[in-house]
Formats: structure tokens, C-alpha cells, sequence
């Protein structure tokens, strides 16, 4: 009877599968159109999920087998299982194989299953406590129908009893496995999820890439729609990239604003995303809502604006654009991306931006600086530094691109020990002074993709004019939009961190330097410097020269915490149970160190504001000036000696 | 039943950043496009006499304007007489303006010239508008320290908003691309008292001293908030036009306002 019956379920369960991928299909498709390698991408697809995928995976081993196991014995079950059952090769090899395959998969179920006896809050419910019961019935169901065919067990064994309990463990098994996967159950991760690896709006991520930098709007057509509104305006593999989350909640964990209780949940951001696409309401979501906000509240569909009907405008403006949801993402969807688009459309359609937003970009458009100060003042806190300007000198080694910090009394003495720095190594460095403006990059993550684009262009024909080697930077957000952003309107530099130049000056030998003499030191890294650009090394490198141990965080490297000042966060000012900056000085105090370094004015500023009593904040520059040994200086000390005696 | 929007007309100039000196939209005629909008939604109309090629003027359609009229007069021109003009056959009930330019002769002048040739009550200092019944116009106008005068106006009035009237909503780029500049040729006429003027650089007002004669932090409290009170003025009530004008003519020499 049972070879009868598995044929049909099998086979069913199949045709609904490809029609529910059908349908699928086309509900990512009313996306806009975007320039996929479809053929390429399907190619790479597997070594994408096996080296890159699992490389996020991986870092927890115990999902990481337990998938490994779970999933590879799926594959080879299910297409045994066709094979065997379906098309009736009751072949004793494959037989033996596909029980096999069974056992392995059983076996990582059980780990599942035992992740879901108490799972952590992270992790969403619903649908997927139902998962590790229905991975276990499907390879338990096969294992036993599979044991004649393996000549284990006699073809009639357990007459038509077992064979009926046997039918509904495969129904159960092959409704949750073959069509459960596309027709929107928790294993529409696996498939849509190959699928997004396949055609990922940022392929140059996979094989140890990096992309990061932000897509640029196309202004010049005034029939394309500036940023999303509906959810119809992403691009359609952004929104199978939706599809793909697998729910696993690493992103809400790593999420510096969930974390204060602001109303942001990538996870959830993804899911009303999906919700979106699909049309519905949020009630089904299963895990964590955003802090503040009970679900079921929210509902959407494809054609309807998203903003205030399925997703709430603060939620988006908590973000800081830190990454870290990115990074930790297994499925490798872009958070960061979404929100951002969606800001574009508050900015750029609603005139939207909320709190200071709106006054900040209005000084960007008026005097190329968000603080609304005067342009012509741009160089006053060098102005007994004595500071080559570019345009008197026309070409050098070293571009300084100074950065807003430049109005800033606090990054001003970062400023002034980065010339120090670059003055004692004697560096063939210059300025762009009153030439220089803004980046662009609150800009561009405020939404603002025309005054970023606008303050790009004049910045990149300003270098135009001029040749350099090199472009270093004291400010991480300068440096990746100027190393990343700029590319894609003309401007293609080499650009450093300062922190990586002055490790290059040490490793050279270009600075005679002495011992820090302060105690203990922690680090932290920026977002911007770290997740976006890979430099976690450089700074450490540096802080190793002057003779320090870094006393490292908890969070440290990629999994740094975001200080908060990032993607305009503390313009838009969301308000949360808790500042971000506060959360990062506990991880920092929890070191004990009592001096910590960074690379970043924005740090600087979120964590000098964290109140006192708290470990000292300062730039590695500082700590590098500090430090700083002048040989001719030693050589007067002894002229003085001389002449004493 | 719904009453008809008011048919409200703001007038706009380019602006000045205080800072950068970059042309962008006036902060007070952005602010009467701003209580324009709040008024009539955006049947408002918004009009500016000067160069329609100026950028700056798309911010005030970023702020959902779908058009604004320009009477295309070159740098220099009096936009008095083309406003008139323009106006008088408007059907306009509401003329909402800044107080005054930042870029141009500046004078501040315009609202009170346009008010006395089309014969209409000004508003100065609009603060809100409350409400409009059977041609009469119940509003708020700012004065000093937060105060505000409950005014009833006869429709059409011109008013000037300054800085108490509603901040201006953000102008956003896209409405501002796609938003229309309608232009009007218009008889030029040249500014005789511009042309003919020189202009120097302004010098900053001069302050009053100001003697802090308190010797406690509540004495310095009062002190702080209490009414510009010069103390030594006195009040003329029932006095004939002839005592009122020597009466202020003695305070304006005194004062040494004239000579």
C-alpha cells in the first residue's frame, strides 16, 4: 500500500512546491528591476552557501553542526527519497543510503529540538517550534518506510497499520519540507534564502569581499522614485532577500538600538518587510516586537506606503546604520540598505526628517557643514599650524581631508595631534582648507541623497583639481564615504584611516616614539572603521607600539557596539529606555581600563558624553602625540646641558 | 459645512544664509508659506517678484507647493508697483508676508507700501490666524515676550510674519524638482530711490546699557523678566492730535532719535 501511497504524496507535495516557488516568484518580481547574473549567480550559489554562508554560521559551532547535519541529511533524503520512493528504485544501496541520510538528519533534529526546550529570546516562536517535531517526523517517517526497501525489515512488516501511521508521518513531513518551503512556512528560508544567494543585490560580498558603501540614487531621471515608499519600490532581490530570514534573531541581539529600548527590531523590520510583500497584517510574528510597540497593530501590503501603516517612521530613524545586524546576519540580508531607502523616501518626497534633521540639512545645503557655521572658518583651529593648503601647493603625497571635526573644539585636539604626528614623521602632507566640505555622509544616511550627491560632486571636483597619493582621514565616516561612495560618482581614491597611517609611519620607522604612561587602555572600534571597512588590526597595531596591552571588550572587533552616533542617530534623537553610548561605557568599564582609544570624532563625542565618573576618552592620535620622541629635541636638551655647565 | 478656504497669497523673496551669505528661501517668508499652508492646504498661492532661473526658489516648492508665480523682473527692480498690480485684481484675502528681506534693500517697507496703496489693513507680526467668519478675520499678532493681541481684521489684510509665527516645514527635494515656476512677464519699472541710493555697510544697532543694579538672584530674576518698562514714560489719554504730536516729537529729540 505504501508503495502506492508515497508516489502521490511525494509527488503532490513536489507540484504544490514548484507552484508555491511559482508564486513566490512572481511576489518578489513586482519589485524594481535590478541587474542580476542569473545564470552566474545560480553557479556560485552553492559555493556561496558553503564557504560564505557557513563562514557566518560558524560562529556558533552548535548551529552550525546541527544545520550542517539537519540540512545536508535533508538534501540527501529528500532527492534518496524521490529517487527510492517516488520513481520506486527500490534499490538496496540507495536503500541503505537514504537511511543513512534519515539518521543524520534525525540526529540533527534532536539538537533542534533541544535548542527549542528553552530558546533564547532571540529565537521566534510560532511556526518554529512546530520545525524540529516536523524534521524529526519526516526522517523518522522515511527511516522506517525505508527499511524494507534496505532489506532490513520484510516488505509487509506491520501490516497496514504501521503503513497508515507511515502515510501520515511523510504527509506531515513533505507539507512542512517540499511545499511548507514555499508556500511561506519556516522553510521558506532554505529556498528563498539559495535563491537570494544566488542573485544578492551586493555579490561582491561573497569570497571574502566587502561591499559596503550605499547605492546611489539615480537623480538625473525624474521618473525614478526617490527611495521606498511601497513595498513594491525595492528592488525585487531585495525583497527575496526579505524572504530569506531564517529568523534567527542574531541581528536583534547585536542591535545597539534594540538594546536601548528604541522601536527598532532588524528582525522584525525584515519580517513586516515580508509581511509587506505578501500583504497581511504583523499579528503572526512570532519573536521579539519593537520595544514599545505590541504587534498586531501594523498591517501592509505590495502597492500601500509602508511608512504608517506597516512600519512606524521612528522605528527607522533608531537605526544607527552601525552594520552590526549585517554583520552578524547568516543569511547575509542587508538591513542597512532597507532603511535607508526607506529614509530617502521621508527626506526626499515628505520633507520628513525628524528633530534636527531638517536644520542640519538645511546648513549642509547652505554652508557645507551641518553645524551651520560659517565656511570661512573651516581652518581657524589650525591657524597657528602653519598648514600647506593644496591649492597653493598642487600636488603631495598626503591629502589631510580634515572633516567636520574641524568645528569641533574636542576633535580639533585629535586634529592637532594627527599634525603633530604627520609633522614629526615628516609626512609631505597638505590641507584642502576652505575648499573642503562636508562628506556627504550624514547626508546620504539621513536620506538626502541629493545634497550627498551634491556635496560629493563639488568634493570630487575640487580633488580633481589637484594630484596626491594618498587621502588619510581622522574620521571614519569621511573615510568610507570618500573610499566607498565616491566611486560611483567619478571619485576614485586611495584613502586611509589615520590609524592605518600612522601603524604604516611606525612599521617604517618614521616615529620615534616613547612608552603611554597612563594606565591601562581598552579599545573601541567605530563602526565605520571596523564592519564597513575591515581595519581592525591598524589601531591595535599602533596602540602596540606605544607599549600598551589592549584590554579588549567583550564586544570588540566585529561584534564592536555602535556608540550611537552614527547614520544621524543623534540628530533624529529617537528617544529609547537607555542612551547607547551609556551601554557602551559599561562594556567599557567592565575591562576596568581607565583610558579608552578611538579612532572616531563621533565616538569621541557619544562617549565623552556618557557623565563622569567613567575611563577617559582618547584618539589614537592623541595617544601616539603624547608619546612622540623629537630627536632634534633631545639634541637641544644637551646643548642646554651644555651650556649650564 | 465646510467654510471655503481662505484664498490666501504669500509673498516670497530669495534669502540670505547668515552664516554663508548662499542664497536659499527667506526664514520669514518661509514661515508665511508655512501658516499659508496651514491655512488653505495647498490651494495657497505663493509669488515672487525677481528672477525665476534662482535655484533658491525651489525650496519653497519643497515645502508641497505644486507651483509658484514669478514676475520676472531683473535684480534692482521695484517689485512695488508689479505686486500692486498683480494684487488688486488677485482676489486674494489673505497677503501673507515676511517682515523683511534678507538680500536687496532690505527696508523692511514693503508690507506697509503695498498695505496703503491697496487700501488694506496690515497685520504685523501674524502669529495665527484663529478664524475667519462672514469676512472678518479673528488673529493672534506677536508682540514682545510672548505676548499676543487678539485682533479682528476685515478681509482682504495683508499681515508680516516674523519669528513668532510657525517654524517652516522642511523643503524636500523631490516636490521641489517636480513643482512648477509659472512666469509673468511684467512691465519693468526701475527703482529710481535704489539706483540712485549708495549703500553702506550696516553697523550693528546700538544697545542700552544695561546696569544690573540687583543684588540678589531674585532682584536679578525680576530684572530679567520683567517688561522692558523704560519707567519714564507716561500715558496721554484724551489729549488732542496737536499735544499727542509734540508730545512725541519732544520724547524723539529727547531721545535724540532727531536733531
Amino acid at each position: 500500500m505504501l508503495n502506492t501511497l508515497l508516489p502521490i504524496l511525494l509527488f503532490a507535495a513536489l507540484l504544490l512546491a514548484v507552484i508555491g516557488a511559482g508564486k513566490r516568484f512572481f511576489m518578489w518580481r513586482r519589485g524594481r528591476a535590478a541587474q542580476v547574473d542569473w545564470l552566474g549567480g545560480l553557479l556560485a550559489m552553492p559555493k556561496r552557501y558553503m564557504v560564505d554562508l557557513h563562514h557566518v554560521v560558524a560562529r556558533d559551532k552548535y548551529i552550525a553542526n546541527t544545520h550542517v547535519a539537519t540540512a545536508g541529511g535533508f538534501v540527501l533524503a529528500a532527492v534518496l527519497a524521490i529517487v527510492v520512493h517516488g520513481f520506486g528504485m527500490h534499490n538496496r544501496i540507495l536503500g541503505v543510503a537514504l537511511l543513512g541520510a534519515c539518521a543524520l538528519m534525525f540526529v540533527g533534529a534532536l539538537f533542534v529540538a533541544k535548542r527549542r526546550l528553552k530558546p533564547p529570546s532571540r529565537l521566534s516562536k510560532g511556526p518554529w517550534m512546530r520545525l524540529p517535531k516536523s524534521l524529526l517526523m519526516f526522517s523518522a517517517s522515511f527511516f522506517i518506510a525505508t527499511l524494507p526497501v534496505a532489506g532490513i525489515l520484510p516488505a509487509d512488516f506491520g501490516g497496514w497499520i504501521l503503513a497508515l501511521v507511515l502515510a501520515i508521518g511523510v504527509a506531515w513531513g513533505v507539507s512542512e519540507l517540499f511545499f511548507g518551503m514555499t508556500w511561506g512556512g519556516p522553510m521558506k528560508h532554505a529556498f528563498a534564502g539559495a535563491l537570494h544567494l544566488a542573485w544578492h543585490r551586493r555579490a561582491e560580498r561573497f569570497g571574502g569581499g566587502r561591499s559596503t558603501g550605499l547605492k546611489a540614487l539615480d537623480l538625473s531621471n525624474p521618473n525614478a522614485p526617490l527611495g521606498v515608499e511601497k513595498p513594491t519600490d525595492f528592488t525585487w532581490n531585495q525583497l527575496l532577500g526579505f524572504d530569506a530570514c531564517v529568523q534567527c534573531g542574531k541581528c536583534e541581539a547585536a542591535c545597539p538600538a534594540f538594546a536601548a529600548g528604541q522601536p527598532l527590531n532588524p528582525k522584525k523590520l525584515i519580517q513586516d518587510m515580508v509581511v509587506g510583500l505578501a500583504g497581511g497584517t504583523d499579528a503572526k510574528f512570532a519573536g521579539s516586537p519593537y520595544p514599545g510597540k505590541p504587534v498586531g497593530e501594523h498591517s501592509g501590503g505590495p502597492h500601500q506606503p509602508i511608512v504608517n501603516g506597516l512600519v512606524d517612521a521612528d522605528t527607522l530613524w533608531s537605526c544607527t546604520t552601525c552594520r552590526a545586524c549585517v554583520e552578524e546576519c547568516p543569511m547575509m540580508i542587508e538591513h542597512v540598505d532597507a532603511i535607508v531607502d526607506m529614509r530617502r523616501h521621508l527626506t526626499l518626497e515628505k520633507g520628513a526628517t525628524p528633530n534636527k534633521g531638517a536644520e542640519v540639512l538645511d546648513n549642509l545645503i547652505a554652508t557645507d557643514n551641518p553645524g551651520g557655521f560659517n565656511p570661512g572658518g573651516r581652518l581657524n583651529w589650525a591657524a597657528d599650524l602653519n598648514l600647506t593648503l593644496l591649492s597653493d601647493k598642487k600636488n603631495c603625497d598626503v591629502l589631510f581631508w580634515v572633516g567636520d571635526g574641524a568645528f569641533d573644539m574636542r576633535n580639533q585636539r585629535t586634529l592637532r595631534a594627527f599634525v603633530n604626528v604627520l609633522k614629526a614623521a615628516n609626512v609631505d602632507f597638505a590641507v584642502l582648507g576652505l575648499e573642503e566640505r562636508d562628506s556627504g555622509d550624514v547626508a546620504r544616511r539621513l536620506g538626502d541623497e541629493a545634497t550627498f550627491q551634491s556635496l560629493a560632486k563639488r568634493n570630487i571636483a575640487t580633488l580633481g583639481k589637484y594630484s596626491f597619493k594618498r587621502i588619510v582621514s581622522c574620521d571614519p565616516h569621511s573615510f568610507h564615504v570618500l573610499k566607498n561612495e565616491y566611486g560611483a560618482l567619478g571619485g576614485n581614491y586611495e584613502v586611509l584611516h589615520h590609524s592605518t597611517f600612522i601603524a604604516e609611519l611606525i612599521a617604517a620607522g618614521k616615529l620615534n616614539l616613547g612608552q603611554h604612561k597612563g594606565g591601562s587602555v581598552t579599545y573601541h572600534d567605530p563602526c565605520y572603521l571596523g564592519r564597513y571597512n575591515g581595519e581592525y588590526e591598524a589601531p591595535r597595531d599602533v596602540l602596540r607600539a606605544l607599549g600598551i596591552e589592549v584590554k579588549e571588550m567583550q564586544r570588540s572587533g566585529f561584534r564592536s557596539r555602535c556608540c550611537g552616533g552614527g547614520g544621524g542617530a543623534p540628530i533624529t534623537d529617537i528617544p529609547g529606555k537607555q542612551r547607547i553610548p551609556d551601554m557602551r561605557m559599561v562594556d567599557i568599564k567592565e575591562t576596568g581600563a581607565e583610558l579608552v582609544a578611538v579612532g572616531c570624532p563621533q565616538c569621541t563625542a557619544m562617549l565623552e558624553g556618557v557623565v563622569e565618573p567613567r575611563p577617559q576618552i582618547k584618539d589614537i592620535a592623541e595617544l601616539v602625540a603624547d608619546v612622540l620622541l623629537e630627536a632634534p629635541a633631545a639634541v637641544a636638551v644637551k646643548r642646554v646641558v651644555e651650556e649650564v655647565q | 459645512m465646510q467654510p471655503k478656504p481662505l484664498n490666501v497669497l504669500c509673498l516670497v523673496s530669495i534669502g540670505a544664509h547668515p552664516t554663508s551669505g548662499r542664497a536659499r528661501r527667506a526664514e520669514q517668508d518661509a514661515r508665511a508659506v508655512e501658516l499659508g499652508l496651514r491655512l488653505a492646504g495647498e490651494q495657497v498661492q505663493v509669488l515672487h517678484a525677481g528672477n525665476a532661473e534662482e535655484e533658491a526658489l525651489r525650496a519653497y516648492l519643497g515645502m508641497g507647493l505644486s507651483e509658484l508665480s514669478v514676475l520676472q523682473q531683473p535684480d534692482g527692480a521695484d517689485a512695488l508697483p508689479v505686486l500692486f498690480d498683480y494684487l488688486k485684481d488677485s482676489g486674494a484675502q489673505l497677503v501673507l508676508t515676511g517682515s523683511q528681506a534678507e538680500t536687496g534693500e532690505g527696508s523692511g517697507m514693503l508690507p506697509y507700501l503695498l498695505a496703503e496703496q491697496l487700501g488694506w489693513p496690515l497685520v504685523v507680526g501674524l502669529a495665527e490666524v484663529e478664524k475667519v467668519e462672514n469676512g472678518v478675520a479673528q488673529v493672534l499678532q506677536a508682540l514682545p515676550r510672548g505676548q499676543r493681541r487678539r485682533l479682528q481684521v476685515r478681509l482682504p489684510f495683508l499681515a508680516s510674519v516674523d519669528n513668532a509665527a510657525p517654524v517652516a516645514r522642511q523643503s524636500a527635494f523631490g516636490p521641489a524638482r517636480r513643482g512648477t515656476l509659472w512666469t509673468d512677464e511684467v512691465h519693468v519699472l526701475d527703482d529710481d530711490l535704489l539706483s540712485n541710493a549708495s549703500f553702506q555697510p550696516a553697523r550693528p544697532r546700538p544697545k542700552r546699557l544695561k546696569v544690573i543694579k540687583a543684588k540678589t538672584g531674585a532682584e536679578r530674576m525680576k530684572a530679567a523678566t520683567a517688561k522692558a518698562a523704560g519707567g519714564g514714560g507716561q500715558v496721554l489719554k484724551d489729549v488732542s492730535a496737536q499735544e499727542g504730536a509734540e508730545a512725541i516729537f519732544k520724547l524723539l529729540l529727547e531721545e535724540g532719535v532727531i536733531r
